[in-house]
């Protein structure tokens, strides 16, 4: 990284280098830019069945309660759990994961969840977003507050993004972010005339009497242009990374080119849905498998595509909460409560499988039913953002969650 | 705006006088007689959604204080207009047996039928098609059952937008809007949707101007928030007395006991649910303080109205058995005795005696309806909708003495509010930022836009970031500037003026056919007009001269529309 994007305070982006640059700019450009880490959140929504995600392949009963959909042992069959540390296995489909587990940048944190019992997709992703499990009235997300607590006279426009086009829970609140679909969508579109109409609305809002207005609008220019310079487009994967041609590929893709075109992000978000599999979820092969390759090769192909920079990125991807330890009727599995999280990047301490095991006996299970909670899901949360984000705000970010603040995921 | 000041007294002397005597109502109105366009321009963006064309001149034919106690009695007000453009909208008067049967039962087993057919297990199918083989995978009959209920849906938005924007009754589509939010529910969860129609046709819109307990006891009882709040699944907690095992009731011959059933302690789940999955993963579950909680802080008494955690246990307990029957048939309200817990309960220090069974929840409604705390939280989120996002104290407090005054009189205290001297002070003029409904109904409705097609305009509103019907917290949508102002908001309200304007198709959400039958894309009403009709003729220098620029009538209007000015009210 000898050359740094630096966003000015009046919008304007200059393209500094750093190696013929006087010394007193670059003294300048490393004390007002400082390397910011980055946070990708990915978001399972409709809770993923993370016992054929990472499969308990040494317990029995994971076997004896899922006659037609297990995954099994590990054995030379391309059928079968890839063996991570002889007790537990990823999904055959989720090979492309298996690299970063054994370079020790993917650790894995099961049985882990909320400490409420909800099993509405509804409630636990809202509790998940606002990270306060239980609380329905909390207005904005845990990773807005995290915003709101480490604001900086540096921040971009880009600082926090969902490729989406609402901005998720988990980004709603004080803190400026923005929701973008596509990023070669964002600014005036109005045909030909594209250029006048931004000019005029810009010299609008720069009169505009209101503080609010005027001060949005100036942003919503600069950012504008600080797209159009930095024209992230124009990054096409490096590395070889192949995206899946999925609205989720395409979300990771253009993360990465923001990421590259050093636009100021910080947070990013993005989501993946179609995992409520009660019925016919299959096992190798199937619906859950077609989308858990999705899933990990989207996740390959980030981190191949980032390569080196991978330094300073973390991805964490989470959902709402696990499925019933047992196949129903309909060889699928219904909503039950405690789930595997992954976290991956440079800084993590990979190539483990982390949290307590409570065990898939019928009396080690939540309610009789589901994989049990032995790690709550804020934990990781917190860890992420103090770790690798440097928060040191804790309270204001989780509030009411006495702990603990770590699984220790983080720190290579 | 020192001059309007200066005639509220007479007026005030004047209206006590005449059109409000007699009637119990505030007499300190300030309503000029004698508006000028900007004060009409005011009233027509608070009490309803912005001005059209002409309605300056209309307002003033009937006389200001006139046209704010016609929007006050929307009862009084011709609307026939609106209702044959309504007519087409087939599923709004139906009744939600009837949505159930026809639409929403029907798409379940599709979809239910989908998810075991053998292409939907397809392992060769990759992502990018996965959408497409599962359309594929259903039968012509299943996708039309399942574009029925998509429809059903999408008539209920449709039709927001459509009286929001004809509505001759503007101020009580506002109310509408105004407690719907205030007792918001979530189109996303489970069957909240089927429930949406009639809760907003029979639970809002009835009591929106009328009285305050009526309306609170309404969303107490209505499936839509018995199930978006899980009141419905909330039972009586291990070691309680039901209802049906009182033995108390049973001598009083309330319910009669029933042989072999339930010993006290022992919590039986209704048997008649629809869904076999549902009762079995709520079984043994006790208590649910959802419902208990956002009644006294969202609905009621405001979060910090002085309840305690305790009072949270306590009302849940009361409204234990407030529940649906048979939910997924689209079923009304019932009273389980065999959920409620039917010993004695203390809810903000009063006692509630055991054995009252349902009255145990209707009790918890009027104590909260008459606590000082609720007469100001809702004399608050009024003052901010119709004044500003911080009202002014005062009139928040004359405001919640009216409620008080009046048993909570919805009427009355919105009246304290639009006839206030603060409601007419000059820094209230423009204080509020449009959300996105407000901003895309006031647009449409400025430029005379015929709505031939709804659905690209519902798009746009989502678009915007306020889905309709979609807020999924239960706070409902924030009525504060910050929240509706962001950079990629602010640019899609540009873009959406581009695209409203211009009548172009394929930029943004395509609005063409939201132009209909038009022969020609080009605007009814020009930008000069739209200026004077829309804004009182005032907007900045920088404004007018970037209309002034314009090179196409369309831009000129997309200039007005797009500008920091239209986006207050």
């Amino acid at each position: 990284m000898i050359s740094r994007r630096v966003f000015l305070k009046d919008g304007g982006l200059a393209l500094v280098s750093l190696g013929f640059a006087p010394q007193f700019l670059a003294r300048a450009v490393a004390a007002a830019a400082p390397r910011r880490k980055v946070l990708v959140t990915i978001f399972q929504r409709g809770a993923v069945d993370g016992l054929n995600m990472i499969v308990p392949f040494g317990e029995r009963d994971y076997y004896a309660s899922r006659p037609s959909i297990a995954i099994a042992k590990p054995g030379g069959s391309a059928e079968a759990a890839i063996d991570l540390d002889g007790f537990f296995g990823l999904h055959p489909r989720m090979a492309p994961l298996k690299p970063l587990y054994d370079a020790q940048q993917l650790a894995i944190v099961h049985a882990c969840g909320s400490p409420d019992g909800t099993r509405s997709h509804f409630d636990a992703q809202d509790y998940m977003e606002t990270a306060t499990p239980g609380v329905k009235s909390t207005q904005d997300g845990w990773l807005n507050r995290y915003l709101h607590a480490r604001e900086h006279e540096h921040a971009t426009p880009f600082r926090a993004v969902a490729m989406a086009s609402q901005l998720p829970r988990s980004l709603q609140g004080l803190a400026p972010a923005l929701a973008i679909g596509q990023i070669g969508q964002f600014g005036i579109r109005a045909g030909q005339a594209t250029d006048m109409v931004q000019a005029s609305f810009e010299a609008e809002y720069a009169a505009a009497a209101s503080g609010v207005l005027n001060r949005t609008g100036r942003d919503a220019f600069n950012a504008v242009k600080m797209l159009k310079d930095a024209d992230p487009a124009r990054y096409s994967p490096e590395n070889g990374a192949e995206y899946p041609r999925s609205p989720y590929g395409d979300a990771l893709r253009q993360i990465a080119q923001l990421i590259k075109a050093d636009v100021g992000l910080e947070v990013a978000f993005a989501e993946t849905g179609q995992w409520d599999h009660h019925a016919q979820e299959g096992a190798a092969v199937g619906q859950l498998a077609t989308r858990l390759a999705d899933f990990s090769n989207g996740i390959a192909a980030l981190v191949r595509d980032l390569g080196d920079r991978m330094a300073d990125v973390m991805i964490l991807t989470m959902s709402e909460f696990g499925r019933t330890v047992a196949e129903n009727g309909n060889r699928g599995t219904d909503h039950g409560h405690g789930n595997a999280m992954m976290v991956i990047g440079g800084g993590v301490r990979g190539g483990k499988v982390y949290g307590k095991w409570p065990g898939l006996a019928r009396e080690q299970r939540y309610e009789g039913r589901d994989l049990a909670v032995t790690t709550d899901f804020r934990t990781v949360f917190a860890e992420v953002a103090g770790a690798h984000l440097g928060l040191t705000n804790t309270p204001h970010v989780f509030p009411g969650f006495k702990g603990p603040l770590a699984v220790g995921v983080v720190g290579a | 705006m020192r001059t309007l000041r200066v005639t509220v007294l007479a007026v005030a002397a004047l209206l006590a006088a005449t059109s409000t005597a007699g009637r119990g109502e505030g007499t300190n109105s300030a309503v000029p007689t004698n508006p000028d366009d900007r004060t009409i321009v005011h009233v027509l963006n608070r009490l309803g959604f912005g001005p059209t064309l002409g309605d300056i001149e209309r307002v003033r034919r009937i006389g200001l204080p006139a046209y704010i106690d016609r929007q006050l009695h929307p009862e009084r007000i011709d609307d026939t207009a609106l209702r044959d453009r309504l007519a087409t909208f087939e599923t709004l008067s139906q009744s939600t047996q009837q949505l159930a049967e026809r639409y929403f039962l029907p798409a379940q087993m599709a979809r239910r039928e989908r998810q075991r057919s053998p292409a939907a297990q397809d392992p060769s199918m990759t992502t990018e098609s996965s959408a497409a083989r599962r359309r594929e995978a259903l039968t012509p009959a299943q996708t039309e059952v399942v574009r029925m209920e998509r429809e059903a849906l999408s008539e209920l938005m449709q039709a927001k937008l459509v009286r929001a924007v004809y509505s001759e009754r503007q101020l009580e589509e506002m109310m509408v809007d105004f407690w719907f939010n205030h007792f918001n529910v979530f189109v996303g969860k489970g069957i909240v949707r089927l429930y949406l129609n009639e809760y907003e046709r029979d639970v809002i819109r009835p009591h929106a101007l009328g009285k305050f307990h009526d309306l609170l006891r309404a969303t107490a009882e209505s499936p839509a928030m018995l199930f978006y709040l899980d009141n419905w699944q909330s039972a009586a907690p291990e070691g309680a007395t039901l209802a049906d095992d009182n033995p108390a009731r049973r001598r009083a011959g309330a319910i009669r006991p029933r042989t072999g059933f339930g010993r006290p302690g022992q919590v039986r789940r209704p048997t008649t649910l629809a869904n076999p999955t549902a009762s079995t993963q709520n079984r043994r579950r006790g208590l649910n303080e959802n419902y208990a909680r956002e009644l006294m802080e969202l609905h009621t008494l405001g979060v910090d109205g002085g309840y305690t955690q305790k009072d949270v246990q306590e009302v849940a307990r009361a409204f234990t058995g407030w529940t649906i029957n048979a939910p997924r048939q689209g079923g009304s309200f019932r009273f389980d005795p065999r959920m409620h817990d039917d010993g004695e309960k203390v809810v903000l220090k009063h006692k509630i005696k055991a054995g009252g069974g349902k009255k145990d929840g209707d009790d918890v409604l009027a104590l909260l309806v008459a606590h000082p705390s609720t007469a100001r939280f809702i004399a608050l989120k009024l003052a901010r909708r119709f004044v500003a996002d911080e009202p002014p104290a005062a009139l928040v407090d004359r405001a919640a003495r009216r409620f008080r005054e009046t048993g909570g009189d919805i009427r009355e205290v919105v009246r304290t509010i639009v006839t206030s001297s603060e409601f007419f002070a000059a820094n209230a003029y423009r204080a509020k930022v449009k959300t996105p409904l407000e901003f895309v109904v006031s647009a449409v409705r400025a430029t005379g836009t015929p709505m031939a097609n709804v659905l690209p305009l519902v798009q746009a509103v989502r678009n915007l970031g306020m889905p309709l019907y979609g807020c999924q917290p239960p706070t409902g949508y924030a009525d504060k500037a910050e929240a509706w102002v962001n950079s990629g908001a602010l640019l899609n309200r540009m873009n959406f003026a581009v695209t409203l304007t211009s009548g172009r198709s394929g930029r943004g959400p395509g609005l063409r056919p939201a132009l209909g039958e038009r022969a020609t894309p080009e605007p009814a009403i020009g930008s000069a007009e739209l200026v004077k009709s829309a804004l009182a003729g005032e907007i900045s220098e920088a404004t007018a001269s970037t209309i002034a620029k314009a090179t196409t009538s369309p831009q000129a209007l997309a200039l007005v529309l797009g500008s920091p000015e239209f986006q207050r009210r």
